[in-house]
Parts: C-alpha cells; sequence; structure tokens
C-alpha cells in the first residue's frame, strides 16, 4: 500500500506545532514535526480515532428557560458530530432538568449517551 | 437604608468565587447583586466544554461549573438579588440599586466587590464602513440568542475577529445548520486558543483569513454581503484584494473590554491598558474598601484564573472589614516593560502581600524562545524560559514575600521580555 501524508496543527500547546504523520492505509510509519511526546500522542490519536465532546441545546417546557444545555457523557467519533447535531434537533424535555439527566441514549449509535448540562428549575 | 459588610456587584464566575471565600473568611453579612434572570453571569451561555480543568481537573461546559460555584454560595446561605441593576456606587460605599419588587434602593457597604465582567467590542467602536442594517451581531449576542432564548440569528454567516467566542459560534452555528462562510482576521495571528482554530474551524472546513478585515457591509433591511481585503502591514486595506460573500448574518468578535461605568462613578482609577481598574496586592482598587476581581479588573482567558483571583479578592475584602488596612505600609510599584503590556496588581505592599504573589499580564506580540525576566530595581531576580507566548495566552510571574523581604529598599518591581 503506498504511503499518504496528513498535515495537522497540534492543540496541546500554545505553541501550535505543525505535525506531518506518514501513514499507510490506516497504520501510522511516522510522526514529525513535533516538539514533545503530548504531540505525537494527540497526532496519533487524531489520525487513527479522532472524537470530540458534543454539546448543544435542546429546548424546554415549563422551565424558567426556554433552553437546556447538553452534552455527549463522554467523547465520539468525529465523524458522528452531524448525527449526533441532528439527533438532537427535535428532542423537547421537561422540566424540572438535572445536570447528569439522560437526554437521549446512546445518540447516533454511538453507545454515548447526551445528558443535561445545567439544572433548569420548573416555572 | 439597608447595611451589609460586603455587596459584591455582578454574580458570575467572579462575584460567586469572591462571594463564597469572603464568607469561608468570616464574613456572614454579604450580598450580590445581579442583573441577570440567574446567577452564573456570561457562563451560562459558554455551554462548549474545556472549563475549569485547572480547578475540578475535568472538562465542564460553561453552565457545569457556574453551578458548582452557585451551590457554593447556596450552601453558605449567602443572600443574592436577581434582576436587580445597580445604578451608582459612591466612593463611600453606598450602592444604589433598582429592581421590579424594590423600585429604587440603597443599601450601605463596608466593603464593595466590583465583578461587573466585561462586553464585547461594538461595530461602532470598530469603524466599519457600509450600512447599517439588521443581521450584524457581536459574537456574544448570537451566542446568548442561539444558546440561552433558542433563536437562529441567521443562515449563511461570515465572521470578523477570531476571538474565542467567535471561533466558538462558527462551530456552533454549524452545527445548528448555518453556513459559516469566512473567518477574518484584522492581526496576522489569532486571537483565540489553538484548539478553539482545530476543533471549531478546520473540523468543519471554515476558512480563517489572517490579515483580513471588512471593508463593506451591503444590504438596507438585512445584511446581503459582505466584502473583506487583505490588510497591509500598516493594518490597511490593500486594493485589489477585495472577495465578496454573499451573506445574511454578520458576527462581531473583536475583543472585549472591561465594564467599569459604575467603578468610575466610584471614583475608582482605571488603568488605560486593561481599562480595568488599578489594583494593589489585595485587590484593592485606589478607593478604601472597594476590590475588583474577574474580567471588570482585566480580561480573562480561563474561568479557573477569574475564581482563583476572585477568592483572592473575597478573603482580602474579608480581611479589610475585619481589620480595616493598615496605611502607612511602603508601596512598590510594578513596571511592565519590553513587550509586557500591563500587570495585574500593579502595586504591591512588600510588608501587607500574601507569602506568595500571583501577578498575571499579556504580552504585546508574538515570541518564540523568549523569557520572562523579573527585576527588583536593577537586579535580575528571576528569569524563566517560555517557547512561545502569544497576546491571546495570560502569563504570570509568583512574587515572594520572603523574598522581597530581602530588599528593604526596594523602590520598583520591573517585569519584562527578553532574549533566552
Amino acid at each position: 500500500m503506498s504511503e499518504t501524508t496528513r498535515e495537522l496543527t497540534c492543540i496541546g500547546c500554545p505553541l501550535g506545532c505543525s505535525i506531518t504523520v506518514t501513514m499507510n492505509g490506516t497504520d501510522v510509519v511516522s510522526v514529525t514535526g513535533n516538539t514533545c511526546p503530548r504531540g505525537d500522542a494527540y497526532a496519533r490519536k487524531e489520525v487513527t480515532n479522532p472524537t470530540r465532546i458534543v454539546t448543544s441545546t435542546v429546548r424546554v417546557e415549563g422551565g424558567i428557560s426556554p433552553m437546556v444545555n447538553v452534552k455527549t457523557a463522554s467523547d465520539i467519533p468525529k465523524a458522528k458530530i452531524f448525527e449526533c447535531a441532528s439527533a438532537l434537533k427535535n428532542v423537547v424535555v421537561t422540566a424540572p432538568v438535572k445536570i447528569g439527566d439522560v437526554v437521549v441514549s446512546n445518540v447516533a449509535g454511538t453507545g454515548v449517551d447526551v445528558v443535561a448540562a445545567k439544572n433548569i428549575v420548573a416555572k | 437604608m439597608n447595611t451589609y459588610d460586603l455587596v459584591i456587584v455582578g454574580g458570575g464566575p467572579a462575584g460567586l468565587a469572591a462571594a463564597a471565600s469572603a464568607k469561608d473568611h468570616g464574613i456572614d453579612s454579604i450580598l450580590i447583586i445581579e442583573r441577570d434572570k440567574e446567577l452564573g453571569g456570561i457562563l451560562n451561555q459558554c455551554i462548549h466544554n474545556g472549563f475549569g480543568l485547572h480547578t475540578f481537573k475535568e472538562e465542564l461546559t460553561g453552565p457545569e461549573y457556574a453551578s458548582r460555584f452557585i451551590d457554593m454560595v447556596l450552601d453558605r446561605g449567602i443572600e443574592y438579588k436577581l434582576n436587580t441593576m445597580v445604578m451608582d456606587i459612591s466612593a463611600d460605599k453606598k450602592v444604589t440599586a433598582m429592581n421590579r419588587e424594590d423600585g429604587m434602593f440603597e443599601v450601605q457597604a463596608k466593603a464593595v466587590i466590583l465583578a461587573m465582567g466585561c462586553r464585547e467590542r461594538s461595530r461602532g467602536a470598530l469603524n466599519i464602513p457600509g450600512y447599517r442594517p439588521a443581521g450584524i451581531y457581536s459574537a456574544g449576542t448570537a451566542q446568548r440568542l442561539v444558546n440561552m432564548e433558542g433563536y437562529m440569528p441567521g443562515k449563511e454567516v461570515v465572521i470578523l475577529g477570531s476571538g474565542d467566542i467567535g471561533l466558538i459560534m462558527a462551530r456552533r452555528m454549524t452545527l445548528e445548520g448555518a453556513k459559516v462562510k469566512v473567518v477574518a482576521e484584522l492581526m496576522p495571528y489569532s486571537g483565540g486558543l489553538k484548539r478553539n482554530i482545530v476543533q471549531c474551524l478546520n473540523d468543519f472546513d471554515i476558512p480563517l483569513k489572517l490579515s483580513h478585515t471588512v471593508v463593506d457591509i451591503e444590504g438596507k433591511n438585512r445584511v446581503e454581503a459582505v466584502t473583506i481585503a487583505e490588510v497591509g502591514s500598516d493594518r490597511k486595506p490593500i486594493p485589489g484584494t477585495e472577495e465578496r460573500y454573499t451573506c445574511d448574518t454578520l458576527l462581531l468578535s473583536c475583543g472585549l473590554i472591561p465594564e467599569n461605568e459604575l467603578s468610575k462613578s466610584a471614583g475608582v482609577a482605571l488603568n488605560p491598558v486593561t481599562s480595568g481598574p488599578v489594583v494593589n496586592d489585595s485587590l484593592e482598587t485606589n478607593i478604601d474598601g472597594i476590590f475588583a476581581c474577574g474580567n471588570v479588573l482585566h480580561v480573562h482567558d480561563l474561568v479557573d484564573y477569574v475564581s482563583q483571583e476572585a477568592s483572592a479578592a473575597g478573603k482580602n475584602a474579608a480581611n479589610y472589614i475585619k481589620n480595616g488596612k493598615e496605611k502607612d505600609a511602603k508601596i512598590v510599584e510594578i513596571l511592565p516593560v519590553d513587550g509586557v503590556r500591563y500587570t495585574v496588581p500593579k502595586y504591591i505592599r512588600p510588608t501587607e502581600m500574601d507569602d506568595t504573589l500571583t501577578v498575571r499580564f499579556r504580552v504585546g506580540a508574538v515570541y518564540k524562545n523568549c523569557a520572562i525576566a523579573t527585576y527588583f530595581d536593577d537586579q535580575l531576580i528571576s528569569k524563566r524560559k517560555r517557547p512561545v507566548m502569544a497576546p491571546g495566552e495570560m502569563e504570570q510571574v509568583i512574587l515572594d514575600k520572603k523574598k522581597l523581604g530581602e530588599y528593604p529598599d526596594l523602590s520598583k518591581i520591573t517585569i519584562k521580555i527578553e532574549e533566552a
């Protein structure tokens, strides 16, 4: 299989190293451009299994606020971000809402729940 | 007139941490005055995660971080008033405020902590030419509309300024179905964190154009298009580089300014660099018993540092209320030079300060492989290497009381950027 390269900006610190990752298929051949081990670890994760915490909002009925903010309880694959966002589009919860309440379980088939991230008391 | 030992103006992260700390240091008579309908301040609209890594060793969303401090205030039974706007603070610490229940009222405090936060630089302050249609928002206004009110400000978006709120809103609007066409930044570097450039722009293929600014806004009733152009090293647009983007929304993320109208009415002296109060080691302003902390003092990048600073202000205000103030303490000025734009605090009292004191500041440009040097008069005391420093990241120096005690004739402290 032929080798390909990916250019990344490290997010580990303000230095923001430009990192080049050489790949053979899905295998990492080399990581260059980083100045510390954190850069190496970040680059390997980013090219093989990039994940993100997704945060958004859903509507609340009967609360002091019309919206409650929510988040994935842990990080989910980067490729699932939009699917996660659209799964939350028409969700409505009822006040009171407590931090940690499950709003959508197993979002976008990731095995991860979306949970409330704010307390909303009932009106 | 009601009297309190301590009145705290603002119930955001600074006011909450200051209140909890003052209570823990023996002050029972505390009133927090908050203009919004709930405690938590700007954190309530910052729904992204990444807050509290230093304080709680986990990545919280803004409202989660706020709730930890709200709980501290509630657990301590600290009094607060919501939907209440402070109209005036006098130099003798009389606070005038109003709300719908009480009307206009006055409270007399022994000490006041200013914790009003900051606001965004507006279009007027930016002098952007063009029409004045609907569809132009500060990034924070858009953030509040989307995250708290549940409204989308527009569908096709151009963002001017690469401050963190602008970057965060680029991702947020994208996830809500808008098309963010470009982020233009006047400076040759971004004002935002690297992490936000990668996770808010690169993840969604949103282009960031450095050294670019808005030169025209079209549309009479609603924004129809925005033209950006490259700027030269004089930050003036270069003719012939214009690019026109059709859009219905322009977000401005061009810096934050501490909100100090009330401070001014109390006679508090402001630093023109930070637009925040000039304070000493106890975070006290030039007015006895008026303290300041958080973004009203200087704009922070991390709320963790706001909480730390506010806890110190709460403790210091408590000491002031209990013990008064040592009037004859020697005062030493901290001079920011050679790339250091300002320091907070600006003055220290070597005999009164805590055992260690964190001095925070920002640099004026991007520095690579340089060092932060601290001088007591002309003698180099410490030199700390920094691989990179940028205006968007706050730096710090820690002063040691014992070390300062070795220099009884000290007249000034200088903090500067030097070659490593």
